[in-house]
C-alpha cells in the first residue's frame, strides 16, 4: 500500500524527467559554461585546457572598451525608438481598425504578414528595397523628381532604415495583442461612457487605452525582451556598419565571438546582455503577478 | 468666479436633488417640466429578422414606466432604443417634445443603470460616478458636492476611494445607481438592474427603488422580466411579447383585466390556471363547463358571449381565487380537486391538483397539511372567471 503511494507520488516526476534533461542540457549547461568562460581566456578552436583563468579581467575589459559602449548605446536607441514606434502605431492601428468595415478582415490578415517572415527573410527585403541604385524606395523617389537617399550607406540614415525594418515587421505584433484587448472590453462600459456623454475620442482615452493599459505593458515587456536581442536582419542589411552606427550587442557579441574569436569576452558580453533581458523578464514576471494578485481580490 | 458648465448633462448646476427620507422638498426640479417620452412607428430589425414591429407608446411626464415581458420580447432593445444605443430601423422617438431618433446618447439628457453595472473597472467609486460631470467641465467644488450628496443617500460614502473590483454586487449596483443620479438627467433607464443580486438584496433593492421614485421627479423607464419588480415599481407596465405590445396599465388593470391570455399567464404568482370549456346556457344561466369542472358565469357575461359562434374557450383562473368549501356542500361553483402535490411555503401553500387530467395552482392558508391524494372542495366566485378566444386568445 505504502509502497505503492510512494510510487504514485514520484511517477509525475518520472514523467517530467525528460524534459527536464532536455532543459537543462539544452539551457542550463550554456549558461553555465558562458559563465565559465567569461573569467577565462580561450580562443575558438584550441583545445579547452588551452583555456587560461584571468578573473575578472574581462569585465573590466567591457567597461573600458568604448566599442563595448558605442554598442550599447546603439542597443539601446534600437530597442526604445522601435518599441515605442511599434507600441504607438499597433495600439493606434487597432483602436482605428476596430470598426466593422467592409474588408477589413481581409485587411487585417494582410497586415500581420510581415510576422509570419523569416528575419533573414525581412532583412534581405528591405535590403534590396534600400538598395542606392536599384532599389523601390530610390526608384520611387527618383520618380518623383526628389533625390536618392543613402539608406543604409550613410551613418545618419542606417540606424533609422533598420529601425523602421524591425517597425515594419513588429508592429502586427502589437496590433494583434491590442486587437484582442480591445474585443474583450467590456461594453457596457464603454455603452456606459457614450451614455455619461463621451465623445468617440475620449471613450478612447479616458476608457479603452486606461483598460487595454495591462494588455499593452505584457506586450512591450515582451518586444523590448526580443529587441534587445534582435540579430538576423541587422546582420543581413548592415552587418553592423557603417562603422558602428547600427552595432546593436548580439551583432557585437557575435563579431568578437566568431570574428575575433575571444570567446571568453564574448561570454562576459553575453552575460551583460542576459543581466538586461533578465531584469525586463523580471518587470514583467512581477507585473503579472501583481494583475493575478488583484484579479483574485476581485473574486 | 465658477466657470459655467458645458455640454448637456443635466439642466442647470444649480438643481441639486436628494433622496434622504426626512427632507420633502427634495427631488423636485421647480426650472422645468420632465420628459414626455414618445415611440412612434418604431421598428427594429437586424438582418431580415424584425424584432419589434411598428411599436407605439407614450409615456407621460413625470411617470414611472416598466416594460416587462419574457427574454426576447424586446423591452431591452426598446430601452436601449431610447437611449440611443441602438439604432431604429424605422420610426420616431421623441423626449420632450423633441425629434432625437438620431441624436448620440449623450444629447438625449438620459441617464442609464444597467444590468450588469457597466463601472468602469479602472476608476475609483467617486470617479465612476463624478465620469459625466467631469466631461461636461462641471466645477470641482459642484462635483465633489453632488457625488458626496448622492453617496450619502446610497449609503456609500464610505466606499468613494474603492475601485469597483474590491465592491459586492449589491454595492456596485448603488454606484451604478448613484452614477445616474449624480447625472440628474431628465429621463432614467434601467436595463434590468437588480437581475444581477440575490433574492434578499433584490427585495431591498426594489424598495429602495420604490422610495427614490418617489423622491425623484423624473420620468423613468425600467425593463424587467419580473412581472413582481414590474407591478410593485410601475406607474404603468407594459407587457411585451414577441416584438409587440400586449396590453398597457396599471398594475391593477393588468392583474383584473388582462386582454388576452398571454399577459393573464405573465403577470399573476403563481400564474393563472387554464383550462379548455365550452359556454353553453343552463337553467337561464350561462355556464362553461369543462372536464372536471362546471361554473355558472355571471349573468354580465351573457351578452359578451352571445355574438360567438364557436362555445369554445379558454378558461382562466388565478390561484387565489379558490375558496375552500365545507365538506359535502353543494353551493354553486363547486369544484372538487384531488391534491397531487402539495408545497408549504409559510404564510400560505401551494397545492397542485388534477382537474380532469390537466393540473391546477392552488393557493390555500397552510394551517392544516394536505395529503397527497386528498380531495379538496373549493368554491369560486363566477366574477373572478377570465375566459379567453381559444383561437385568438383574445379576452372575451
Amino acid at each position: 500500500m505504502s509502497v505503492r503511494r510512494k510510487a504514485n507520488r514520484s511517477t509525475p516526476y518520472l514523467f517530467l524527467l525528460p524534459a527536464a534533461l532536455v532543459m537543462a542540457l539544452g539551457l542550463l549547461y550554456p549558461v553555465l559554461r558562458s559563465a565559465w568562460l567569461s573569467f577565462h581566456d580561450w580562443k575558438l578552436g584550441t583545445p579547452p585546457d588551452a583555456a587560461v583563468f584571468t578573473g575578472w579581467e574581462n569585465y573590466i575589459f567591457l567597461l573600458e572598451d568604448p566599442k563595448v559602449l558605442e554598442s550599447t548605446l546603439v542597443t539601446l536607441t534600437f530597442a526604445f525608438s522601435v518599441v515605442a514606434l511599434e507600441v504607438v502605431i499597433g495600439v493606434a492601428l487597432a483602436l482605428l481598425l476596430e470598426r466593422p468595415i467592409r474588408g477589413m478582415t481581409v485587411f487585417r490578415t494582410i497586415f500581420i504578414l510581415p510576422m509570419m517572415i523569416a528575419p533573414i527573410v525581412v532583412g534581405l527585403i528591405w535590403r534590396y528595397m534600400y538598395s542606392e541604385q536599384f532599389g523601390i524606395l530610390n526608384q520611387m523617389l527618383k520618380a518623383i523628381g526628389l533625390g536618392g537617399v543613402p539608406w543604409l550607406s550613410s551613418p545618419d540614415m542606417a540606424l533609422i532604415s533598420v529601425i523602421i525594418a524591425d517597425v515594419w515587421q513588429w508592429t502586427p505584433f502589437i496590433f494583434i495583442l491590442a486587437m484582442a484587448a480591445l474585443q474583450s472590453l467590456p461594453s457596457s462600459a464603454l455603452e456606459a461612457a457614450r451614455i455619461d456623454g463621451a465623445t468617440p475620442l475620449q471613450t478612447v482615452f479616458y476608457i479603452k487605452i486606461p483598460l487595454m493599459m495591462p494588455v499593452i505593458i505584457v506586450a512591450t515587456l515582451l518586444r523590448l525582451i526580443d529587441a534587445f536581442k534582435v540579430l538576423e536582419v541587422i546582420f543581413i542589411m548592415t552587418y553592423g556598419g557603417p562603422g558602428l552606427s547600427t552595432e546593436i550587442l548580439s551583432l557585437h557579441i557575435y563579431k568578437t565571438a566568431f570574428v575575433s574569436q575571444q570567446l571568453g569576452r564574448a561570454s562576459a558580453l553575453s552575460n551583460l546582455l542576459l543581466m538586461i533581458v533578465l531584469c525586463l523578464s523580471i518587470a514583467l514576471f512581477v507585473f503579472n503577478k501583481v494583475r493575478e494578485g488583484q484579479a483574485q481580490r476581485t473574486r | 468666479m465658477e466657470r459655467a458648465p458645458r455640454g448637456r448633462v443635466g439642466a442647470s448646476p444649480a438643481a441639486t436633488f436628494h433622496i434622504d427620507p426626512g427632507r420633502t422638498d427634495t427631488f423636485v426640479r421647480g426650472d422645468r417640466s420632465v420628459a414626455q417620452i414618445v415611440l412612434q412607428e418604431i421598428v427594429k430589425q437586424y438582418g431580415s429578422l424584425t424584432v419589434i414591429d411598428h411599436l407605439n407608446l407614450t409615456m407621460e411626464d413625470n411617470e414611472f414606466t416598466v416594460l416587462v415581458g419574457p427574454s426576447g420580447c424586446g423591452k431591452s432593445t426598446t430601452l436601449r432604443m431610447v437611449a440611443g444605443l441602438e439604432d431604429v430601423t424605422e420610426g420616431e422617438i421623441f423626449i420632450d417634445g423633441k425629434a432625437v431618433t438620431h441624436l448620440d446618447p449623450k444629447d438625449r439628457d438620459v441617464a442609464m443603470v444597467f444590468q450588469d453595472y457597466a463601472l468602469y473597472p479602472h476608476m475609483n467609486v467617486a470617479r465612476n460616478m463624478s465620469f459625466a460631470l467631469r466631461l461636461a467641465h462641471y466645477p470641482k467644488a459642484e462635483i465633489d458636492k453632488r457625488v458626496r450628496e448622492v453617496a450619502g443617500t446610497l449609503g456609500i460614502e464610505d466606499l468613494l476611494h474603492r475601485k469597483p473590483r474590491e465592491l459586492s454586487g449589491g454595492q456596485r449596483q448603488r454606484v451604478a445607481m448613484g452614477r445616474a443620479l449624480v447625472r440628474d438627467a431628465s429621463t432614467f433607464l434601467f436595463d434590468e438592474p437588480l437581475s444581477n443580486l440575490d433574492a434578499k438584496l433584490r427585495t431591498q433593492m426594489r424598495a429602495e427603488l420604490a422610495l427614490m421614485r418617489q423622491r425623484l421627479n423624473k420620468n423613468m423607464i425600467y425593463v424587467t422580466h419580473d412581472q413582481v419588480e414590474a407591478m410593485t415599481l410601475g406607474d404603468r407596465i407594459v407587457v411585451m411579447h414577441e416584438g409587440y405590445i400586449q396590453q398597457q396599465g396599471s398594475p391593477e388593470e393588468l392583474f383584473k383585466r388582462p386582454a388576452n391570455k398571454f399577459v393573464a399567464g405573465f403577470i399573476g404568482s403563481p400564474a393563472m390556471n387554464f383550462l379548455d370549456g365550452q359556454v353553453s346556457e343552463e337553467g337561464g344561466h350561462p355556464m362553461v363547463k369543462g372536464a372536471g369542472f362546471s361554473f355558472r358565469l355571471p349573468e354580465t357575461r351573457r351578452e359578451a358571449l352571445a355574438g360567438r359562434g364557436n362555445p369554445k374557450v379558454t378558461v382562466g383562473i388565478r390561484p387565489s381565487v379558490f375558496v375552500p368549501a365545507e365538506e359535502g356542500a353543494d353551493a354553486v361553483n363547486l369544484i372538487r380537486l384531488p391534491a397531487l402535490v402539495s408545497e408549504y411555503i409559510g404564510a400560505h401553500s401551494v397545492l397542485i391538483a388534477d382537474c380532469g387530467g390537466t393540473q391546477v395552482t392552488v393557493e390555500i392558508d397552510s394551517e392544516t397539511p394536505i395529503a397527497v391524494g386528498q380531495e379538496l372542495s373549493f368554491t369560486i366566485d363566477p366574477g373572478t372567471i377570465h375566459l379567453f378566444d381559444t383561437e385568438s386568445e383574445e379576452s372575451i
